[in-house]
């Protein structure tokens, strides 16, 4: 039976192959205006801090923890319902209104967003496209999905007996739901939350296309300097960032999830 | 209150999708919502477009190539998971889905490269291979389910009345896990279909599937022919995961671990 696992185990280790050479690269001295290389080197590493891209770090940090805490507000009501309506018809109308855009793609989505944002539809009050808060909006749209389907996870574990019961004793809707729901769906909002952060770090078509080459993060980066500057080692280091920070978070989301359920 | 913050909220998933549709039938190559009129030359254009038409079909290849691969793979795969006497069974699984969680660019990048000390960067070969693993989590996981839920006295009694192995694996097994494997298919087709930034990363004008021509386009050009191709990419993923919801249950999928 374990002889079964072989060939996926293949096609696991084209994929680390793949990664292995990019951790190779960011070690390798970059020669500007070739695709040689020099000798080992930690240099691209110590690049990712000049000043020019620490902004594109820092920008990633702030839109990536903004996206998260407006994702969770956003999603946690559309959650909730999905978890708890009794109407087949409903449930079904929200899954496939959730799940279609999952699926459709980001170039779709994100360009659906560039016809939003571009003053086609509403002349927006304040310039939308190719600012920050237009990649906000993007990335929060991006991020919904996902955390729709943690938290109605979650949610739907909670038995509504408690409620009833808070409820029964004469607690109003609000306090029913600070004081009995929202602690009991707290390991959804955390590893939710901690996704929807880790995916956004590497985030790289919604602020390619809304953020029109104003808004930089760690992926256009990664793309500008492998793609347009063939900068191979500079780009690796920066991937390498994206893939470790993407990394330390999962293994948190691991812990955390592994942590309750024992 | 609850009411009014689901529905918004579904308004503003489901708005982008609605102002793309409504753009792709206007008549004029500015873009406006609501359209000026109705016409369907945006949609003749994608048709038409030499471009689009060599990324469709290599979109057909390298989607179709990856699915047959991954398919098989992932499906064995999900029934070692299950069935065989692992050590570590939790380390294979995340082992498994890991290509999920690493970041497209970081991907992306590291194909490019191998591809090039491979020096196959101008063959469909890589786009492939990175495909495969990229759907090999949604095989794993669909698949894992059914065999999950699949109950083995039912081999074993198709064993004790004398079929061979492979016969009861042919008539007995493979049957059984058929919603899985019609889930597995289905994941597989969308998400290779839709993949974009390992694809951008790996792909060169002759070998770049429709996702990334569609980006090419939105960069150089500002008419509404992408309006009109993601309509059709949206049609097409409503009706698939529409299908799946009825057939397959999405609710029982999603929101059961």
């Amino acid at each position: 039976m374990r002889l079964l696992l072989l060939p996926a185990v293949v096609v696991l280790a084209v994929f680390a192959a793949a990664l292995g050479a990019l951790f190779r690269w960011s070690v390798l001295e970059f020669i500007p205006g070739s695709l040689q290389t020099g000798g080992l080197t930690l240099a691209n590493f110590r690049a990712v801090l000049a000043p020019q891209y620490l902004g594109a770090v820092r920008d990633t940090i702030v839109l990536s923890a903004l996206t998260t805490v407006l994702t969770l507000v956003c999603a946690y009501p559309v959650a909730y319902a999905l978890a708890r309506t009794p109407s087949r018809w409903v449930r079904s109308l929200i899954l496939v209104l959730t799940l279609a855009p999952f699926f459709t793609g980001a170039i779709v989505r994100t360009y659906a967003w560039v016809l939003v944002l571009g003053n086609t539809v509403v002349t927006w009050p304040v310039p939308m496209l190719f600012t920050e808060r237009g990649v906000l909006v993007g990335l929060v749209h991006f991020s919904m999905p996902t955390m729709i389907l943690i938290l109605a996870a979650a949610l739907s574990h909670i038995d509504p007996v408690y409620e009833r019961a808070a409820a029964s004793l004469g607690a109003p809707p609000w306090r029913v739901f600070r004081r009995v729901t929202l602690p009991l769906s707290m390991p959804g909002i955390v590893s939710g939350a901690l996704i929807v952060f880790a995916w956004t770090l590497s985030a790289f078509p919604t602020p390619e296309l809304l953020g029109g080459g104003k808004v930089k993060m760690i992926a256009n980066v990664v793309k500008d300097l492998g793609l347009d500057s063939f900068n191979w080692p500079g780009a690796a280091a920066f991937a390498m960032l994206a893939l470790a920070l993407t990394l330390a978070l999962l293994t948190v989301v691991g812990r955390v999830s592994t942590g309750r359920a024992t | 209150m609850l009411r009014a913050a689901v529905a918004a909220q579904l308004a503003f998933m489901t708005l982008p999708t609605v102002v793309v549709i409504a753009v792709s039938f206007n008549p004029t190559a500015i873009l406006s919502f609501p359209p000026a009129g109705f016409s369907l030359r945006w949609y003749e254009n994608v048709v038409t477009y030499p471009q689009f038409q060599r990324a469709a079909v290599n979109s057909v290849v390298v989607t179709a190539g990856a699915v047959l691969l991954a398919l098989p793979v992932g499906t064995l795969a999900a029934l070692a998971l299950e069935r065989a006497r692992l050590r570590g069974r939790h380390v294979w699984a995340s082992v498994l889905l890991s290509p999920l969680v690493v970041p497209g660019v970081a991907a992306g990048l590291g194909f490019l490269m191998l591809a090039a000390a491979l020096g196959l960067l101008r063959s469909r070969a890589v786009l492939v291979a990175a495909h495969v693993a990229l759907v090999l989590p949604f095989v794993v996981r669909s698949v894992w389910v059914s065999v999950r839920n699949l109950d083995p006295a039912l081999e074993r009694a198709a064993a004790s009345l004398g079929a061979t192995p492979w016969r009861t694996f042919r008539r007995v097994t493979l049957p059984l896990l058929r919603p899985g494997l019609f889930a597995a298919l289905l994941f597989a087709i969308v998400v290779s279909l839709n993949e974009f930034v390992v694809s951008l990363f790996i792909s060169n004008r002759v070998t770049e599937i429709l996702p990334v021509a569609m980006f090419t386009y939105v960069v150089n050009y500002t008419d509404p022919t992408i309006a009109a191709l993601s309509s059709l990419f949206i049609v097409a993923t409503f009706v698939v995961v529409w299908l799946a919801d009825r057939y397959l249950d999405l609710g029982r999928v999603f929101l059961q671990h």
